[in-house]
């Protein structure tokens, strides 16, 4: 299961990496969310995975590890926050600019390629 | 505490002064003038213990741990510059108050000159030299301020630039020194640096360091081939060149030769650079000051050839140089600051300073001209005169030197020779402004100036008299200190007299006086010979190397920041997949040592369904909605891994922000492009493919590493400690709200930080709302379904009295103030879908700001409440109470802490959506603003 876990893990990263690499605005807040998703269950196994084990004192001998999970925790709300900021960034974006490309406005030096890749039906 | 008033008093000038511009200009004077001279009074107070030997330290801790304090240490040669930057201060800002014509802001030139006073104080007394470096620094940036008073004058702006760059770069190299020196004694304290010698000159270090301080003395002092700057810096005011380029910041880099010498001098490589430097310095600063016809242009390169002189005589080998070499700092400042200032009266009264128009104002200014003629006579040396002392010590001291070896007596002849120049051009001073015919077509008519002005002259020649006349009655005392502080005790006998009998030095000057007139009467000669030499011009060489470094550097720049945010974060990301998989690489096993657990069925279709949903949020991500939604199976995926590994709190967590988050995205998806167009090359989708795949792998496989590896934790002292130190037993809960309360409060700042930038981000966004949808659709005219708005409504008060009681039990069972907040706000943010922002806003005016600050406000005053009783910040408090009918019930102060936190959360999240949402809520097709 160890290695299950990393692998989601290992995806999760991956995903989240290639949307951050795109060249709009939403793919890369997608990304980035996804990538949070990523780094937080990597930040959780630090206290390694424990099935069934208690999280509340007292009602089990063994316990998960409770500091991961304690720094998460706050990980995932402010994630949360970052996300935001950076979505209203990229509307703020939209609005001033016009577009919604990473560097504010839309490189044309390619374009001939652009449509070359289009025609071909390439990503 | 009185060595810290000293610079604070100045310091507290410049403020006064800025301030008196409602003032009349004799207010303004007199105010700016009374820091200074109670600086003075406090220092002549100080001064008795001084000469009797004494040094007057003091120390105030600072940052210990790397080891720099606020030191100030009072010796003979601080007191000796002390006196001279107060004196010459005081007599400057009275100076000036007559020469500001009516138009130029006469408290800006007082704030600079006092910021100034300020900076060269805090050199001269400091005791720690990163504290030395600070206001050395200082005096950079102010003379900067200074030079370019007049600032709508392009030279002055040049000039200032070019001081900037020159002296800035020194300061840098003498940084880099001071630092050195500091590593090599192991103190920046200047006591212990002072004392290190054989430690400092046994160092293999010591000629770099050496070196790299000499560079910052030399561009300061105007030494060659450093000295550029100072002719281009004489488009200050008259009273800034008095002050700065003559009496004291060109004097900071002899100081820091003096200050230095008892650590470093007394090597050959000291002797060799200094003495070399500072004779080519007073050789060519003397020769070339005769040919200009600007009379601050003669004034500024005597200076350079004067401070050549200085520091030529502390790099001769002998005891009494550094003594002559003192006094001449002495001397130096008296005659030169009253001869800038003669030149400031005759720009004044004439509209030139042009020594080829300037003749014979003998006629009309007697009285100023008698002053100049003397102070240009001590400048060249003519006895009865406190320049003639301090040559003539100059001329013995060249005569006792071994420097070139057996040639050894070519330096008193090129001593003789600059001697001749220097008396040439103070002939020229005087004969040729003062006699020499008629004034040609001067701008205004000459007349002598307004009475007081001359004041700060008369005094500064009187000095220059008294001290030739009868030397021991005025300088013996202070001479005497400040030699013993740079000579580290050891003072030899020496005694400054007008007569020492007929000797070689009186030879010498005998000579340079007859030289210098034959030269002066020769000037035709000379000029034409000079005018025939090729013309260097120092601007225009700098103009081009500072010109050729910023395109060079532009280059640099160009070549690495091509402004595209892909390619930054693809090179970040470069670097993290090599250094993340170097330590891989370099591990012999990747699986620890502990037992894996097998796989489920559950597990496994867990898995599979979150990797599914990731590869779909990039496979169909130019559509964006689709995407989206792919995205939050991936959240819930999570959340539900959260729960499987024993993680209650963190799936609840999870779950609620997945759905705020799923909320704003789809909120943000309405004024974003709904796709994503097609415009990535296929080699630029297969580089990310390589990049995003290799991180993958690498992060993968240090999480594996990781999780097979035994626990090591900490978390055994949580465990133990949550029910008897923090009273309660949801350890997650208590290391949040108690054992790392701090952290805490630091993030729900941070939450309220970014609720309240979302909230400027957003405020007069020119936004066009759109009626259609990207593929031209219009949006359903229904836009609040009427089944959401009744069931909603009946839901706010469940769903309120679930948060609740989530935060209540917060303490021992999953729950907290975070949850809770999040379940709160997830509560209202349904009924503005339901009902719309409008609908809301007519029901409840919440200030959401107001309740961000009211939520930390109580997080931080619960956390300052256990000062009260005496314990550290954050200290918590619980007690149980047994009351009838419900039972023992747990009271604690962290519960107050997560109210905080609750609030904050509530009012973050929902000034988040809410205002996002706010922009939706006006008909569509408008300008709105919030």
């Amino acid at each position: 299961m160890e290695l299950l876990y990393a692998s989601c893990v290992g995806v999760l990263v991956s995903c989240g990496v290639f949307l951050i690499l795109r060249s709009r605005t939403f793919p890369v807040v997608l990304g980035l969310t996804m990538f949070s998703y990523a780094v937080n269950l990597f930040l959780f196994s630090a206290g390694r995975l424990s099935l069934n084990k208690a999280a509340v004192l007292g009602y089990s001998s063994e316990y998960a590890d409770p500091l991961p999970q304690a720094l998460v925790l706050t990980a995932i709300v402010i994630g949360f926050a970052m996300t935001a900021f950076v979505v209203i960034l990229a509307i703020r974006g939209q609005a001033d600019l016009g577009n919604d490309h990473v560097d504010g406005q839309v490189p044309d030096i390619n374009s001939d390629e652009i449509n070359d890749n289009d025609k071909k039906g390439n990503v | 505490m009185t060595l810290l008033w000293i610079p604070l008093i100045s310091l507290l000038g410049s403020i006064i002064s800025s301030m008196t511009g409602k003032l009349t200009r004799n207010q303004s004077t007199g105010l700016t003038l009374l820091m200074p001279v109670i600086a003075l009074l406090m220092t002549i107070n100080l001064a008795p213990a001084v000469f009797a030997g004494d040094v007057i330290r003091e120390t105030f801790t600072w940052i210990p741990l790397l080891g720099i304090d606020i030191a100030f240490r009072l010796d003979g040669l601080a007191l000796l510059f002390v006196f001279m930057i107060l004196v010459i201060g005081i007599l400057v800002i009275f100076y000036a108050r007559y020469y500001l014509s009516s138009n130029d802001s006469m408290p800006k030139l007082y704030a600079y000159l006092m910021l100034f006073m300020t900076a060269m104080l805090g050199i001269v007394i400091s005791n720690n030299v990163i504290q030395l470096w600070f206001f050395w620094e200082l005096t950079s940036i102010s003379s900067f301020l200074l030079i370019s008073y007049w600032w709508h004058k392009s030279e002055a702006r040049e000039g200032a630039i070019m001081a900037l760059t020159v002296t800035g770069a020194g300061g840098l190299a003498l940084l880099a020194g001071l630092l050195l020196l500091g590593d090599i004694v192991g103190s920046y304290n200047l006591d212990v640096i002072l004392a290190s010698r054989d430690i400092i000159h046994a160092h293999a270090w010591y000629e770099v360091t050496l070196i790299l301080i000499l560079l910052g003395a030399f561009t300061k002092s105007a030494q060659f081939p450093f000295h550029f700057w100072l002719p281009h810096a004489m488009a200050a005011p008259t009273p800034v060149s008095a002050y700065l380029h003559s009496a004291t910041m060109v004097k900071a880099g002899v100081f820091l030769l003096a200050r230095f010498y008892p650590a470093l001098a007394g090597t050959d490589i000291w002797f060799i650079i200094v003495s070399f430097t500072g004779l080519a310095t007073l050789l060519f600063g003397a020769y070339v000051a005769l040919f200009k016809h600007d009379l601050k242009g003669l004034l500024a390169y005597s200076t350079i050839s004067h401070l050549g002189l200085i520091t030529l005589l502390f790099g001769l080998d002998t005891k009494l140089a550094a003594v002559a070499a003192i006094f001449h700092i002495i001397n130096h400042a008296t005659f030169k600051a009253s001869l800038f200032m003669a030149t400031g009266i005759i720009d004044h009264e004439t509209g030139t300073r042009d020594m080829r128009k300037l003749n014979g104002l003998w006629r009309f200014m007697p009285y100023t001209a008698t002053l100049a003629m003397v102070a240009a006579a001590s400048m060249a040396g003519v006895p009865l005169l406190n320049g003639f002392l301090s040559k003539e010590m100059f001329f013995a001291e060249t005569l006792h030197q071994q420097l070139l070896g057996s040639m050894s007596w070519l330096i008193p002849i090129l001593a003789t020779i600059a001697g001749a120049f220097a008396v040439a051009y103070s002939a020229r001073f005087i004969h040729d402004v003062f006699f020499n015919g008629d004034p040609i077509d001067l701008p205004k008519q000459p007349s002598e100036p307004p009475r007081y002005m001359r004041v700060p002259i008369e005094v500064l020649v009187a000095l220059c008299l008294v001290v030739g006349v009868v030397p021991n009655f005025i300088v013996d005392d202070i001479l005497t200190a400040a030699s013993v502080a740079v000579l580290g005790g050891v003072v030899p006998e020496f005694k400054v007299a007008l007569w020492h009998g007929f000797n070689l030095p009186l030879m010498m000057s005998a000579i340079a006086v007859s030289g210098g007139l034959l030269l002066y009467t020769q000037r035709r000669h000379l000029f034409k010979f000079h005018d025939s030499l090729p013309s260097l011009n120092a601007k225009k060489a700098f103009d081009k190397i500072l010109f050729a470094v910023m395109k060079w550097s532009e280059g640099k720049i160009n070549a690495i920041e091509n402004g595209s945010l892909q390619r930054y974060i693809t090179l970040m990301l470069l670097v993290v997949l090599l250094f993340a998989s170097w330590p891989l690489f370099e591990m012999s096993h990747l699986g620890g040592e502990k037992q894996l657990t097998p796989i489920d069925v559950h597990n496994a279709m867990g898995a599979a369904l979150l990797m599914i949903g990731a590869f779909s949020t990039v496979i169909w991500y130019h559509s964006r909605v689709i995407s989206l939604l792919m995205l939050s199976v991936v959240g819930l995926m999570v959340s539900i891994a959260f729960t499987r590994f024993s993680a209650p709190d963190l799936a609840l967590t999870q779950l609620t922000v997945e759905v705020v988050t799923v909320i704003l995205l789809m909120l943000a998806l309405f004024f974003l492009p709904q796709h994503s167009p097609r415009e990535s090359s296929s080699m630029r989708v297969l580089r990310d493919i390589g990049i995003s795949t290799g991180l993958g792998i690498v992060i993968a496989s240090i999480c594996y590493a990781l999780v097979t590896r035994p626990l090591d934790s900490i978390s055994e002292f949580f465990l133990a400690n949550a029910k008897t130190g923090g009273g309660g037993t949801n350890v997650v809960n208590v290391i949040l709200v108690d054992f790392r309360g701090f952290d805490t409060l630091g993030e729900i700042c941070v939450l309220g930080i970014a609720a309240l930038g979302i909230y400027k981000l957003l405020a007069n966004l020119p936004l066009l709302i759109p009626d259609r949808d990207s593929e031209g659709r219009p949006w359903a005219k229904e836009r609040y379904p009427m089944l959401l708005a009744s069931i909603s409504q009946s839901l706010l008060p469940l769903a309120l009295l679930v948060s609740f009681y989530i935060f209540l039990r917060g303490h021992n069972l999953p729950g907290g103030g975070f949850i809770a907040g999040l379940v709160t706000a997830v509560a209202f943010i349904l009924q503005y879908i339901a009902h719309g922002s409008n609908w809301i806003a007519e029901r409840l005016t919440i200030n959401y700001r107001k309740i961000i600050a009211a939520g930390i406000a109580i997080a931080l005053f619960t956390g300052v409440g256990s000062w009260f009783f005496g314990r550290p910040f954050m200290t918590t408090w619980f007690e149980y109470f047994d009351i009838p009918l419900i039972g023992e019930i747990e009271l604690a102060s962290a519960l107050i802490f997560d109210i905080g936190v609750y609030i904050t959360v509530v009012g973050s999240t929902l000034m988040i959506l809410a205002s996002l949402g706010q922009l939706t809520a006006d008909e569509p097709k408008g300008e709105v603003k919030i």
